[in-house]
C-alpha cells in the first residue's frame, strides 16, 4: 500500500494545500491551468480520502489513524491528529463537497480565476459574490472570530487543569474532571464559537448575508462543510467533556434548537430571494442537529450526525441549483421564474429529488435523519418532538412552495422559454448528490454501524447503565431512577420509553 | 590612570558591536563627500556593512554572554537578554537600511546623514539594552532618541515632517526630564548608579515606601513615553504620520523595542522587589493602551496612523506579559518583541512600497485594488495585516497566546478575557484596509513595483513572520534563552 495508516489523514490535509501552493506559480493569464489544477487536486483530496472507508475499524472505540509529533514542545503543542466515527463522516462529507464544489465553478468564475481556485481550496468567501458583499464577509469574520477567540481562553483554562492539549487523552479519563463551577465557564466559553458557527437562533445573522453574497461554491462548501464545525464542536468537546454543565443548560440549548427550527422555517416562507430561503432553511435544518444533539439519547446523537451529512448533501445540492439558475438569468429572484420545467425537464426531475430530500421524504436521506433525531428526542420528551414535526411540516411547506412558483406554471417571463437544460457538468455534480441521497435514504446501515461506537461512548457518559440489560431502553441520560415503560417494536433500533423525571425537572 | 587604561583595554571587546556601528556612522559622514548624488546608494552598502560587523561582533560575545560579563566597572553587563535584543535591533536596521534606498530617491533627500544617524541611534539602543548605570542608560537613552529626532524630520520640506519632529523634541525633551529626576530620586535612596547596588537597596526598603513608589511613578513615566503607552502616547500618531515612512517603521519597531529593553531591565532588575507597588499602575497602563489603542484606530484613514495607534495597542499586550510576571509571561513579551520588529515593519514595507513620485501612498485609498496592481504586495500585507490582528498561523498569533497563556496561568482571567475581546475591534480595522486591497476598484491604474531592496527585506520579513507562526518552537528558545533575572540562571 502506498501510505501507511499513520500518514492517510495528513495526506488529505495537505493535498489541498500543495494543490494552492502550486497554483500560486502558475502565471494568471493560464485561465484553463487554473481550472483544471484546481478540479485535479480537489478530486485528489476525494481520491486520497478513500481509503479511509474501507481501512476504517467499525468495532474501534478510540481514535483511528492516529499520528502525532511534536510541535512545539515549549508549550507543549503537538500536531496530534485520528478520527473516530463522526470525524470519518466529516472527513468524507468534506472531500466530496470540496470537489463537487470547485467541479461546479468551472463556468460560473468569470473573473480572477487564479485566487479564486487559490482560496477555494484554502476555503472561504469573498470577492466573487455579489454588491454587498465586503459587509457581509465582515461580518462573517468577525462573527465567528468572536466566538473563536472566547474559545481559545476556554481551551487554555482545559490546559491548566489537565496540562495536556490532547483531546483524547482529555475525552479517555472518564470521570468528569472539571468541577461543575468551571464547567459552567468552558460550556459558555465553547458555545459561542459552535453556536456561531451551527448557527444557532440568535446568532444566525450572519448566515443570510454571507450566502447571499458569496459565489455557489462558497455556499455549498459554507453550508455543508462549515457549519458543521459547529455541531461537531458540541459533540466533540461540550457534551463529553462538561456532562455536568450539558445537563443543567440542556433546556436552553433545545429551546434555542426549537425556535431556530420554527423561526426558520417561518422566514423562509417570506423570501423572495431563493439563495435566502435556502440560508434560512440551513438554520431551520441545523436546528434539527442540534436538538438532536442535546436529546443526548442514541438516536438522537446519531440521527443528529447523520442530519448534518445531509444537510450537507441536500442543501448543498440546492444551492447548486441555485447556482445553475443563476448562471442562466444572473438573478436569483423568484419571481422572475416560473414554469421552468418545460424548457428544462431533465433539471426540473433533479430539483424535485433534491427539494424531496430536504424536506425528508421517505426513501431518500432527509427522512432517516429528521426521523431519528425526532425518535431520539420523543424518548425524552413528546413536546420537543411535536415541535420538531412542525419544522418537518414547514420545510415541506417552504420548499414545495418554493418549487412550485420557480418550476410549475405557465412561463411569464419570455426571457426563461429557452433557458438551456443541464449540461453533462451539471449533471454529473447534481447527480453524485442525488445517489447519495438515494444511498443514505435506503441503506443507511452503514452511517449508523460507523457512528455506533463514538455515540455509545458519549451516551455512557451520562447515563453509564443505558445500555446494561436491566434497563436496555433507559430514555434518561444521567436520569435518576424513574418509571420506565418499554414498549419495543420488532426493529431493534427503535425502542420507545417516556420521558424519566430527571430531565424534565430541568426542562422547565 | 594606568589601572583605569588597563581596565578599559581589557573590557573593550565588550562593546565591539557598539564601537563598529560607530565607526561605520563616522565612516559614512566621511565619505558621503566624495560621492555624487547618484551614488549616494553606496552609504546604504556601508551602513549594512556596519551592520553586519556588528552582528559578527556580537556573535563572538556570545561565550561572554553565557556568564553575565560585567566591564567599565559595572556601567555595562553583556548578558543573553542583551544579545537577544542587540539581534533584534541590529535586524531591524538592516531591514529599514534596505527599505530606505529607493524611498529616499524618489523623496530627493538622500543624505549619508540619514544611515550615519540609524547607526547611531542604533548604538544608543545596544547600550539601553546593555547598560547596567543609571547614567549609561540615560546616555544611551538619549543618544537614540536624538538620533530620531533628527530622522523623523528628515524630510525638510515636508510641514509635516517638521511638524512631528518638533513634537517628538518638546515631548520627549519633557520626558526625558522626568525620567531623569526619577533616576536621581533612586540616586538619592541608594547612593549609588549601578543597578544591582539600586536593586539590593530597594529590596531593604518596607512596601509602600513613598520615596520608591514616588522613583517608580517617575521613571515610569519616562519609559511609557518612550514606548508610546497611554496616556504618554500623544506624539506618537503625529510622528509616525509625518516621518519619512521608513523611519516611521524604525520608530514603531527599533526604539521601542530598546525602550522595552530599557523597561525590562529597570523593572526586573532594579524594581523587582517591590513589585506590589507597580503592578497595579502597571495592569491600568495596559488596559488604557489597548483600550486607547484598538478605539482610536477604528476611525483612522491614513494608514500610518492607524498602524500607530495599533501599536499602542500591541504595547498593551506586550506590558500584560509584565503583569502577569511569571516565566512565561516574560517569554511571551521577548517573543512578541521579536517577532513583532518584523511584522510590523513588514506592514510600513508596504506602505513604502506604495510610495512613488507624487503619491505619498499611506492614505486608505492608496490600497484600493492592490490585488490587482500588485498582487505580490497585497498578499504580502495581508499576511502582516493578519500578524498585526493575531490570526493563526502567523506570529502574530504565538504571540498573543502566549499573553494569554501566561494571564490565565497567574489568575489574570479577567483581563484575559478583556484582552481577548480587543482583538475583535483590531480586527474590524485591519480588515478595512485587507477589504480595500481585494475588494475596491483601483482608484489609480499604476502598478507599485517592489524594488531589489525592498523584496530581499520583505522576503526576510515574511519568512519570519510566518515561520514565527508555524514552527515557533525555535524563537521561543531563543526568548527563554534571553529571560533575565529573576527567571534566568
Amino acid at each position: 500500500m502506498l501510505f501507511s495508516d499513520n500518514h492517510i489523514l495528513s495526506t488529505i490535509l495537505f493535498t489541498p494545500l500543495v494543490g494552492a501552493i502550486l497554483m500560486l506559480v502558475i502565471p494568471r493569464q493560464n485561465t484553463n491551468a487554473h481550472r483544471w489544477m484546481g478540479n485535479l487536486f480537489g478530486f485528489l483530496g476525494f481520491a486520497v480520502s478513500l481509503p479511509l472507508v474501507w481501512r476504517f475499524k467499525f468495532g474501534e472505540t478510540d481514535f483511528q489513524f492516529r499520528q502525532t509529533l511534536d510541535w512545539i514542545p515549549s508549550i507543549n503543542a503537538h500536531y496530534s491528529i485520528g478520527i473516530d466515527g463522526i470525524s470519518l463522516l466529516m472527513v468524507m462529507l468534506t472531500t466530496i463537497l470540496g470537489a463537487i464544489a470547485i467541479l461546479s465553478s468551472w463556468s460560473a468564475i468569470q473573473k480572477r480565476e487564479k485566487e479564486y481556485y487559490i482560496l477555494l481550496l484554502l476555503l472561504q468567501t469573498g470577492v466573487w459574490g455579489s454588491d454587498r458583499r465586503l459587509y457581509a464577509a465582515i461580518k462573517f469574520f468577525l462573527y465567528t472570530l468572536a466566538g473563536s477567540v472566547v474559545m481559545l481562553l476556554a481551551i487554555l483554562a482545559i490546559y491548566f487543569r489537565t496540562n495536556t492539549f490532547d483531546i483524547r487523552e482529555i475525552l479517555l479519563s472518564h470521570n468528569p474532571i472539571f468541577s461543575p463551577q468551571l464547567q459552567t465557564w468552558l460550556f459558555w466559553g465553547f458555545f459561542f464559537a459552535f453556536a456561531i458557527k451551527v448557527p444557532m437562533f440568535p446568532f444566525h445573522t450572519w448566515l443570510p448575508d454571507a450566502h447571499t453574497e458569496a459565489p455557489t461554491a462558497g455556499s455549498v462548501i459554507l453550508a455543508g462543510v462549515l457549519l458543521k464545525m459547529g455541531t461537531y464542536g458540541f459533540l466533540r468537546f461540550s457534551v463529553p467533556m462538561f456532562p455536568d454543565a450539558t445537563m443543567r443548560f440542556r433546556w436552553i440549548m433545545i429551546v434555542l434548537s426549537i425556535i431556530g427550527i420554527v423561526y426558520g422555517a417561518l422566514v423562509c416562507m417570506m423570501q423572495k430571494d431563493m439563495k435566502k430561503l435556502i440560508a434560512y432553511s440551513s438554520v431551520s435544518h441545523m436546528g434539527f442537529c442540534t436538538l438532536g444533539i442535546f436529546a443526548l439519547t442514541p438516536l438522537g446523537l446519531s440521527g443528529s450526525i447523520i442530519q448534518q451529512v445531509n444537510h450537507g448533501i441536500s442543501t448543498g445540492a440546492l444551492f447548486l441549483v441555485v447556482g445553475v439558475l443563476y448562471e442562466r438569468r444572473h438573478t436569483r429572484l423568484i419571481s422572475e421564474f416560473g414554469g421552468l420545467s418545460t424548457p428544462m425537464p431533465n433539471f426540473a426531475a433533479a430539483y424535485l429529488i433534491i427539494t424531496l430530500s430536504s424536506l425528508g421524504m421517505p426513501l431518500l436521506n432527509g427522512f432517516v435523519g429528521e426521523f431519528t433525531i425526532l425518535r431520539g428526542v420523543f424518548e425524552v420528551r413528546w413536546q420537543w418532538a411535536a415541535w420538531g414535526v412542525l419544522g418537518v411540516v414547514l420545510g415541506a411547506a417552504y420548499l414545495l412552495w418554493l418549487y412550485q412558483r420557480v418550476m410549475f406554471g405557465n412561463i411569464t417571463n419570455p426571457l426563461n422559454e429557452h433557458l438551456p437544460d443541464l449540461n453533462g457538468r451539471e449533471f454529473f455534480t447534481l447527480g453524485t448528490l442525488i445517489i447519495l441521497a438515494f444511498w443514505i435514504g435506503i441503506y443507511p446501515a452503514p452511517l449508523f454501524n460507523v457512528l455506533d461506537k463514538p455515540v455509545k461512548q458519549i451516551v455512557l457518559r451520562y447515563d453509564p447503565n443505558y445500555y446494561t440489560p436491566q434497563s436496555t431502553a433507559s430514555a434518561a441520560p444521567a436520569g435518576g431512577a424513574s418509571i420506565q415503560i418499554v414498549v419495543t417494536d420488532k426493529a431493534p433500533a427503535m425502542k420507545m420509553s417516556t420521558p424519566a423525571a430527571a430531565p424534565q425537572k430541568d426542562s422547565k | 590612570m594606568q589601572g583605569l587604561l588597563q581596565s578599559t583595554l581589557r573590557d573593550s571587546p565588550l562593546i565591539m558591536p557598539e564601537v563598529m556601528l560607530a565607526f561605520f556612522g563616522l565612516a559614512i559622514l566621511l565619505t558621503d563627500f566624495l560621492l555624487e548624488p547618484k551614488q549616494k546608494a553606496w552609504n546604504a552598502l556601508t551602513a549594512s556593512l556596519g551592520v553586519i560587523f556588528s552582528a559578527l561582533a556580537l556573535w563572538l560575545l556570545k561565550p561572554l554572554a553565557a556568564i553575565s560579563a560585567e566591564g567599565f566597572h559595572g556601567a555595562i553587563v553583556v548578558d543573553p537578554f542583551f544579545m537577544l535584543f542587540g539581534f533584534i535591533f541590529l535586524a531591524a536596521t538592516l531591514l529599514v537600511i534596505f527599505l530606505s534606498v529607493r524611498y529616499l530617491e524618489l523623496e530627493d533627500e538622500h543624505h549619508g546623514e540619514y544611515y550615519a544617524l540609524m547607526l547611531f541611534s542604533t548604538v544608543g539602543m545596544m547600550f539601553l539594552a546593555c547598560g547596567n548605570d543609571l547614567v549609561t542608560l540615560f546616555i544611551a537613552l538619549e543618544t537614540m532618541a536624538i538620533s530620531f529626532y533628527v530622522l523623523s524630520g528628515f524630510l525638510r520640506r515636508d510641514r509635516r515632517s517638521n511638524e512631528g519632529a518638533l513634537k517628538y523634541v518638546l515631548l520627549g525633551a519633557f520626558s526625558s526630564g522626568i525620567l531623569a529626576y526619577g533616576f536621581s530620586l533612586l540616586y538619592g535612596i541608594s547612593g549609588s548608579t549601578n543597578l544591582n547596588t539600586i536593586a539590593t537597596v530597594l529590596a531593604q526598603r518596607p512596601h509602600g515606601d513613598l520615596m520608591v513608589v514616588i522613583a517608580v511613578m517617575t521613571v515610569s513615566a519616562g519609559v511609557f513615553f518612550k514606548i508610546a503607552a497611554v496616556p504618554f502616547h500623544q506624539w506618537a500618531p503625529d510622528v509616525y504620520e509625518g516621518a519619512p515612512t521608513p523611519i516611521t517603521a524604525y520608530v514603531s519597531v527599533a526604539s521601542k523595542t530598546a525602550s522595552f529593553a530599557l523597561l525590562l531591565r529597570l523593572y526586573l532588575g532594579v524594581f523587582w522587589p517591590v513589585r506590589m507597588d507597580w503592578t497595579a499602575l502597571l495592569t491600568a497602563v495596559a488596559i488604557l493602551s489597548m483600550t486607547v489603542g484598538n478605539l482610536a484606530a477604528i476611525t483612522q484613514t491614513n494608514i500610518k496612523r492607524l498602524l500607530a495607534y495599533s501599536s499602542i495597542s500591541h504595547v498593551g499586550y506586550i506590558l500584560l506579559g509584565l503583569v502577569a510576571g511569571n516565566e512565561r509571561g516574560l517569554q511571551a513579551m521577548m517573543f512578541y518583541l521579536l517577532t513583532y520588529a518584523f511584522f510590523n515593519t513588514g506592514a510600513f514595507a508596504i506602505v513604502i512600497v506604495l510610495r512613488r513620485k507624487g503619491v505619498i501612498g499611506d492614505e486608505m485609498e492608496d490600497l484600493n485594488g492592490l490585488s490587482q496592481r500588485n498582487p505580490a504586495a497585497a498578499i504580502l500585507m495581508l499576511i502582516f495585516l493578519l500578524s498585526l490582528a493575531g490570526v493563526p498561523p502567523t506570529a502574530g498569533f504565538v504571540g498573543k497566546l502566549l499573553i494569554f497563556w501566561a494571564l490565565i496561568e497567574t489568575g489574570h482571567t479577567k483581563l484575559a478575557v478583556l484582552a481577548v475581546l480587543y482583538i475583535l475591534p483590531a480586527v474590524y480595522y485591519y480588515f478595512r484596509m485587507i477589504a480595500a486591497m481585494w475588494s475596491r476598484e483601483a482608484t489609480d491604474q499604476v502598478r507599485p513595483r517592489i524594488s531589489m531592496g525592498q523584496a530581499v527585506a520583505l522576503a526576510a520579513m515574511v519568512l519570519v513572520t510566518l515561520a514565527a507562526g508555524v514552527y515557533p518552537e525555535p524563537f521561543l528558545r531563543l526568548a527563554t534563552y534571553s529571560l533575565l533575572t529573576p527567571f534566568g540562571r
